[in-house]
């Protein structure tokens, strides 16, 4: 099994890039693309298993994601490019690494590359970076559109290793960079992801994901949201809220939910939730828009589900 | 058939992947080279080891400033501006800018060869880096050469002080513009062979005899010794206009190894080492009087260029004769950066230039009331202003007014915010577009081959413009024979000598030694009596003769001091803006073009929509970003150094205007491939302020400056 030493090939759209830049160096790849984990069916109790193998696009367009999680399929479909979601993979989408340009040129300084080397982004080019859940040592936004999607559905991560097989909540599985921005989920050393469950969700039948971003298409997010409204008679009854674009790890703004539910579904109650769920975040030189914007982001992905009565 | 919409005679060959392109040809026993670049700005290298490399499988040498041949003059002997650039020859252990080539790895194979450079270890002393262009403005210095060799530095005429002094109203704005790198396809690539003391170069080049000519005398060979091969370019945008370090290098490298060796340019590679659009800061302002009568301009424009070469973006040029105004001031000044030289980007000095002018002038009919094109009329230029001469040919009046009509101009409601598609706010800008006119001595030779074909042969090329296609056009209009009897060959300096193909003047100087080349070839089997339509009276006079050949030559004349020459063009945008995200995309554009006369409609619509394109990624996504510490370059990738992707451009209408010019040259035809791009971003950018109110003087206009 994978040791840090090695690395297993899904669908390499990750990897391979990062290896051409030296950044990925595994002494060993593991092609796993042959697993049977190509699967995505229902689970006895509702849930929907989505295995690790799945394309992205595939997920995207598969009728039990479509009709039961838009938001999840609308997220997928958000990101990269045709090309690139028919090679992804949902193992390898939780594992995608960071779009920061200082993790990705080996020649600057990286604390999650490298750790101790310091970090290039923090006085540097920072436009594109976190606003939440930073540290001194990384600002690093995680990539991911999908992610994201999961994370407002309460999505568990199913991996199995030298030890037998765990679940992980979505929300625990990605990790903070803190003062280890080296270590960017919970998996073991010889662990494999084979396979994500959606659980019942019912409301999320009413979910969306905005993405807002400097072009039209295949371009990651300067902000996104991935929100579902449980709306009974003009009142929120549940809600689910999580951000992109603006963290560093798949960001689940529960503040936000917590002022949307039992509230009225009004403009004033998404701003006050939307405000909440950035309360946290600290701007740097270049990226102080995207505080107000993914507010905005939020309160659009909103009014959207709203309207959707 | 000159003008009608024919197909790319090399389409099918590109659609087939068997078009082929510098990196790919068959070389026996090629050697693979991969060039090592600076991590610091400024400074010298103290060390650089390269035992790990050189001991890596594969590797059969590392090229450093420690053991790289002495070439002539520190390898500056080819230098001859603009054109021939000073370079990174492992001539010294300077470092001028982050990521310039410092070692070369030579290796059996690519993989080897980038794995080893991986291995070299360098270890610098380092200085403080010249790197923010504003914080650097006030060093600014005049630039005092000729622009383009041709165009003076300053200009002035009139009294632009008491002009303004006496002005109803002035408008004041610093216009900004980022670096912006050209990002063409396909990357730079040389493959170097030596055959003896003769070196022929497979190299993707906008400028086959500049190459050739640049690297004889950067190496000190004779140039007759040096051929020069480039059969189809993937993109250039001016960035292969010169021969940069990996070409020469590359030549080095094969001489070292006596092997043939390739280098193929990274991606990140393609930033810094072989040029981009400098940072322009342009202070415009104009005097107007209550009737909207310009009554003075001045422009001040600082560019960048690097710490060893001067460089100048000529965005004043336009300025100086766009517009009917008496007073009118410019200036050109230099800021010095530790970065890789700026060089020619699609509209050089226009495209930025325009920016500034069209933007200054929309906030002038803002402050006026007067609409936009209202303005441009009142104000327009019968003749050359700068020069009193007249235009050889200017469509432009018919260009506003057909580009307005068919865009529904009239619909505009003049208040910003005023318009909406449903929630989003809709704006609609326009600007004046502009491009010189220019022409160079050029030549073609014409055969009679004896299957009753003719072969034509120029020494120009194949940037993905048409090329191979409208010379196909014009040799087979002028002998009167079928395209299909005429193999038009391009891209080989065993050719007759053609410019470089830059300045949108391939077709107005090649193609009129190619139309002389076939006219002298039709008349040579005309006075033998044949026909030259008739095949098989063609294939006998072979048969009898051996095949014949016809020289055909073309240079400007007279006409270039008698007339001002440009080609002019009217550009209308509809940006849709989300008023609370900011998001701003482009949804139609309209372009009206005075051209001369076309020689392709389908090829050239493809350079206009193409030129439209880039102006849109001049206008809302192109920067490359430089760390304001190491001045690496940052975004140096496709995925963070945006581009427009389809999902950006929507419609792209464009208007060809008959025009007749019968003197700009003996075909009567002026350059497409970069007016398209002038004019763009500033109609976008007032379109923005159109739709929002936000007027964005720095580009690109991205949704957190609105």
């Amino acid at each position: 099994m994978a040791s840090s030493a090695s690395r297993f090939l899904a669908g390499g759209t990750t990897l391979i890039d990062l290896m051409k830049l030296h950044v990925e160096q595994p002494r060993k790849v593991i092609d796993i693309s042959r697993l049977p984990l190509s699967d995505i069916h229902e689970l006895p109790g509702g849930s929907v298993r989505v295995g690790a193998m799945v394309r992205n696009s595939d997920m995207a367009h598969h009728d039990l994601i479509r009709s039961r999680y838009p938001v999840l399929s609308q997220a997928i479909l958000a990101g990269a490019s045709a090309q690139i979601r028919n090679m992804a993979t949902t193992g390898g989408n939780l594992l995608q690494r960071t779009r920061c340009s200082y993790f990705r040129d080996s020649a600057m300084p990286c604390n999650k590359r490298e750790p101790g080397s310091g970090c290039g982004a923090l006085d540097g080019i920072n436009r594109i970076h976190a606003v939440l859940g930073t540290s001194e040592h990384c600002i690093a936004t995680h990539a991911s559109d999908m992610c994201v999607a999961l994370a407002a559905l309460d999505a568990v991560v199913y991996l199995s290793g030298p030890d037998g097989g765990r679940r992980v909540r979505i929300t625990d599985f990605h990790v903070e960079p803190g003062d280890h921005p080296e270590r960017e989920t919970v998996m073991q050393p010889g662990e494999l992801i084979i396979a994500v469950d959606l659980p019942p969700l019912p409301f999320a039948v009413r979910s969306a994901y905005v993405k807002v971003r400097d072009r039209a298409s295949y371009a990651f997010a300067l902000a996104s949201a991935a929100v579902a409204l449980d709306l009974r008679d003009g009142t929120i009854r549940d809600a689910r809220v999580a951000l992109g674009g603006v963290a560093t790890k798949p960001w689940r703004a529960r503040e936000a939910e917590r002022l949307l539910i039992g509230h009225p579904c009004s403009k004033a109650t998404f701003r006050a939730a939307a405000d909440a769920a950035l309360a946290g975040a600290i701007p740097r030189r270049h990226n102080a828009f995207k505080v107000e914007l993914a507010k905005r982001t939020i309160v659009r992905a909103l009014t959207r589900v709203g309207a959707q009565a | 058939m000159i003008g009608d919409a024919v197909d790319r005679v090399d389409g099918l060959l590109k659609v087939t992947g068997r078009a082929r392109y510098s990196a790919e040809w068959p070389i026996d026993h090629l050697a693979y080279g991969v060039i090592v670049t600076s991590s610091i700005a400024c400074g010298t290298i103290t060390s650089i080891d390269t035992r790990a490399a050189a001991d890596a499988d594969g590797v059969i040498d590392v090229l450093t400033a420690g053991n790289a041949p002495r070439l002539p003059q520190n390898g500056r002997a080819g230098v001859n501006p603009p054109a021939g650039r000073v370079l990174s020859l492992l001539q010294s252990s300077d470092v001028r800018y982050n990521g310039e080539p410092i070692a070369v790895v030579i290796a059996d194979t690519f993989e080897q060869a980038t794995h080893a450079a991986s291995l070299v270890r360098v270890k610098y002393r380092a200085e403080t880096p010249a790197l923010d262009m504003q914080q650097e403005l006030p060093h600014a210095r005049p630039y005092t050469q000729k622009i383009l060799g041709q165009f003076e530095p300053s200009s002035r005429r009139g009294d632009v002080e008491a002009a303004l002094g006496q002005a109803d109203v002035t408008v004041d704005g610093v216009y900004s513009t980022p670096l912006e790198t050209h990002n063409a396809l396909e990357p730079h690539a040389t493959i170097a062979a030596w055959d003896g003391d003769r070196l022929t170069l497979y190299d993707a080049t906008q400028y086959l005899y500049g190459v050739k000519r640049f690297v004889a005398k950067t190496l000190g060979i004779s140039e007759d010794r040096v051929r020069v091969v480039s059969k189809f370019v993937g993109g250039a945008f001016g960035s292969k206009g010169s021969a940069w370090s990996h070409v020469v290098l590359a030549a080095m490298a094969a001489q070292r190894v006596k092997r043939p060796v390739k280098i193929v340019l990274t991606r990140r590679q393609m930033f810094g080492p072989v040029g981009a659009r400098p940072y322009t800061v342009q202070h415009l302002v104009i005097g107007a009087r209550h009737d909207g009568m310009i009554t003075a301009i001045t422009q001040d424009v600082a560019s960048s260029t690097s710490t060893f070469e001067d460089w100048v973006e000529s965005s004043t040029l336009q300025t100086r004769m766009l517009y009917d105004v008496k007073n009118v001031q410019t200036s050109q000044r230099l800021v010095r950066l530790n970065l890789g030289t700026p060089t020619f980007n699609r509209g050089p000095g226009e495209s930025s230039g325009t920016f500034g002018l069209e933007s200054a002038l929309d906030e002038l009919a803002v402050a006026l009331r007067i609409d936009p094109i209202d303005l441009r009329l009142k104000n327009y230029a019968e003749r050359d202003p700068e020069r009193g001469r007249p235009f050889s040919s200017k469509s432009l009046r018919e260009c506003y007014a057909r580009a307005a009509e068919r865009f529904g101009w009239t619909r505009r409601n003049p208040m910003p915010r005023s318009m909406r598609d449903g929630e989003m706010l809709i704006g609609l800008g326009m600007s004046t577009a502009t491009y010189p006119a220019k022409r160079m001595p050029a030549s073609a030779v014409a055969r009679l081959m004896p299957d009753g074909t003719v072969r034509v042969q120029a020494a120009t090329h194949e940037l993905g413009t048409g090329t191979y296609t409208v010379m196909t056009q014009l040799a087979a209009s002028a002998l009167g024979i079928p395209r299909r009897r005429v193999q038009f060959e391009l891209g080989d300096t065993d050719y007759p000598e053609n410019p470089i193909s830059a300045g949108s003047m391939t077709a107005a100087s090649t193609g009129p030694a190619v139309d002389a080349a076939a006219r002298a070839l039709r008349d040579r089997i005309v006075a033998l009596g044949s026909d030259p339509a008739d095949l098989e009276s063609c294939q006998s006079l072979v048969a009898r003769h051996g095949p014949l050949d016809a020289h055909g030559n073309a240079r400007p004349g007279g006409e270039q001091q008698q007339y001002s020459m440009h080609a002019f063009g009217s550009v209308f945008v509809e940006v849709c803006v989300d008023p609370d995200l900011g998001e701003i995309r482009v949804a139609r554009v309209v372009g009206a073009y005075g051209v001369g006369r076309v020689l392709n409609a389908k090829t050239a619509r493809s350079q206009l929509a193409g030129g439209i394109v880039y102006g849109v990624a001049m206008a809302l996504h192109e920067q490359t970003a430089i760390d304001p510490r190491t001045g690496r370059y940052v975004n140096a990738d496709l995925s963070e150094y945006l581009v427009p992707v389809n999902a950006d451009v929507g419609p792209i209408d464009i208007i060809l205007l008959d025009e007749d010019d019968p003197h700009v040259d003996p075909i009567g035809v002026k350059g497409i491939g970069e007016i398209g791009t002038t004019g763009v971003a500033a109609a976008i950018a007032n379109a923005v302020y159109h739709a929002t109110g936000v007027r964005v003087r720095d580009l690109p206009v991205t949704l957190d400056k609105v």
